[in-house]
């Protein structure tokens, strides 16, 4: 099976050469919702930990695309070292925020993503409120460019997964999962749970912040009353949850579930958020683990043996 | 200066009065409900859908709306609260952020994305002068209910049988059981008087500034910062820290208002750093 899914990205990355860009920009859609996804479920599947102030990393992406954009460095190569840069503004970020948890690290994480939008909007240097758009792309063609970002899209989605199956199913995965379920027992079987808790914390950051300077590769502008709203960590809480809390495949199918409901029902505005608030309430309460969870068998497995 | 200091503290008893009930149901449930805010401001539609339909004022449609909320908080207590916080650390967060992004729709789609605000009519207005300061009858009023509130919780919580039953609970859940406190009228009472003194909030909140169906993520946001400031668990704290998050705004305000919100988050967060840890 995981055969099967090597062979579909390797079919994906051929799409730019059969398909062109009318396939290619939803499809860059769906594999930053993947990304997303997989790295929220780093977070509140495995390790316990529900943010709702990952938005703040998507930002810090974005402006620090920019940042390394407008010192010269090429967009697409500077796609990392916004990860990067991501992850490091995790680190000191976390010892506050990681002091509380549960619904107090969910707002304290919102708070966060509130001050960094704030300070953007107070900045005229990057922008402020109007935002800014992509520098040092306009020596890409529109063609091979939406290639590109569609290649990096993959890889960043491909990869998302993948990182976080080696993690969840590694000694990592087991520690993580053991913080999750109970942070004490985790604590007094030698477990460091705050380390734990950091490196989930910072490497979610990190991915996050890949997916923030994607977006703005694709959009080529960005905006801090957009790219910091709450709204990204609602869709990333829906696709987790509908998917399958701390499973691989789980948040993979919830983002191709929140990206097909998208797609049809978008047109009716606030009725399709009220439906999405609806079935998130609904799912938690009554099917916990998830379409996948109930449903699939895991095909990426990370345990010996998955509760029943 | 004076001036900003006086405004400061009354609108922090407002956001007391926010707070006041998130404590509350964390105190007792252990329950952190993100949809507060948004409750707060379904209190503020109310107001202002009652007060319309029957032509009466705003604040006397307060009445009516006070055990119409107690009513919203208990069935939102037997039917969502109490299932969630049978599910582990993760439901009780996720259930009422999934409430919370249902209420905020379901307003955008019954009033309009359009801001409001409530009409308190000539005594809205009204204010007076005290030493060259002058104050608003409305935001006295504001702070004075929370005060009010404030202490007729405190009474209720430390001298009626109900208040013993909501303490008993809230320090030993399994002992409270064993000792025959049934617990169940006891979260759903917590739960009715936390929904409506955020529906008391928001009608105030709603006289003294505009509303809108997307408000709610900001009160809640204020309200935990005035929790976490005040300390957790200690109501007269959280009125401290509505004080004090009042006073952070309205003088930073008076330097330069763009900086006024960022500063009290700042602030939130340096609370954060240096404030004990409780394991």
């Amino acid at each position: 099976m995981r055969y099967i899914a090597g062979f579909i990205v390797i079919l994906l990355a051929g799409v730019p050469y059969m398909l062109g860009p009318a396939v290619e920009q939803p499809l860059v859609t769906l594999f930053s919702l993947v990304a997303m996804a997989s790295w929220w479920n780093l977070l509140a599947g495995f390790t316990g930990l529900t943010s709702f102030g990952q938005q703040a990393y998507l930002g810090v992406g974005a402006y620090g695309l920019y940042v390394l954009a407008l010192a010269g460095i090429d967009p697409f190569v500077a796609i990392p070292l916004a990860a990067v840069l991501a992850g490091v503004v995790a680190l000191p970020v976390s010892f506050p925020v990681l002091r509380l948890s549960g619904g107090h690290f969910a707002v304290a994480t919102w708070v966060l993503a509130e001050i960094f939008r704030l300070s953007v909007t107070l900045s005229p240097a990057i922008g402020g409120n109007t935002g800014v758009s992509l520098p040092g792309i306009s020596g890409y063609l529109p063609l091979l460019r939406q290639a590109v970002v569609y290649w990096w899209a993959l890889a960043i989605a491909a990869g998302s997964v993948l990182a976080v199956w080696l993690l969840a199913r590694g000694r990592y995965g087991l520690a993580a999962r053991a913080v999750g379920d109970d942070p004490v027992t985790a604590a007094s079987s030698g477990i460091r749970v705050a380390r734990i808790r950091r490196w989930a914390y910072c490497l979610a950051a990190a991915g996050t912040g890949a997916v923030g300077a994607l977006l703005f590769t694709h959009t080529l502008y960005v905006q801090p009353g957009s790219i910091f709203g709450v709204q990204y960590s609602v869709l990333m809480m829906f696709m987790v949850l509908i998917g399958g809390l701390g499973t691989i495949e789980g948040p993979v199918a919830g983002a191709l579930i929140f990206f097909a409901l998208q797609q049809t029902l978008a047109a009716h505005g606030p009725w399709y958020l009220v439906l999405l608030g609806a079935v998130a309430v609904a799912v938690t309460l009554f099917a916990p683990r998830g379409l996948w969870g109930h449903l699939g068998r895991p095909l990426f497995p990370i345990a010996h043996l998955q509760e029943r | 200066m004076i001036a900003a200091l006086v405004q400061g503290v009354l609108v922090g008893g407002t956001y007391a009065l926010v707070a006041c009930g998130l404590s509350l149901a964390f105190g007792v449930m252990r329950l952190v409900n993100i949809a507060h805010g948004d409750l707060a401001v379904c209190g503020a539609y109310l107001a202002l859908v009652v007060a319309t339909g029957l032509g009466v004022p705003v604040l006397a449609a307060v009445p009516l709306i006070l055990p119409l909320a107690f009513g919203v908080g208990v069935v939102l207590q037997l039917v969502l609260f109490e299932r969630a916080l049978r599910g582990g650390v993760l439901a009780p967060v996720l259930v009422t952020f999934g409430l919370s992004v249902l209420i905020q729709n379901l307003l955008v789609t019954g009033a309009s994305a359009n801001p409001r605000s409530l009409d308190g009519g000539a005594f809205a207005l009204a204010g007076f002068e005290a030493g060259g300061v002058a104050v608003s009858w409305l935001r006295v009023a504001g702070f004075a209910v929370a005060v009010v509130v404030l202490g007729s919780l405190h009474l209720v919580l430390a001298r009626t049988g109900f208040g013993r039953r909501v303490r008993a609970t809230a320090d030993d859940l399994e002992a409270a059981r064993l000792a025959g406190v049934r617990v169940r009228p006891v979260f759903a009472g917590v739960a009715g008087i936390s929904v409506a003194t955020a529906a008391l909030a928001g009608v105030f909140q709603g006289l003294m500034s505009t509303f809108d169906p997307y408000a709610g993520g900001l009160i809640l946001i204020f309200a935990f910062e005035a929790v976490v400031i005040g300390g957790l668990g200690s109501l007269w704290g959280t009125l401290g820290g509505g004080i004090v998050l009042g006073v952070t705004q309205q003088l930073v305000a008076l330097w330069d208002v763009r900086f006024a919100v960022l500063a009290v988050h700042v602030l939130f967060f340096v609370v954060l750093v240096v404030r004990p840890v409780r394991p």
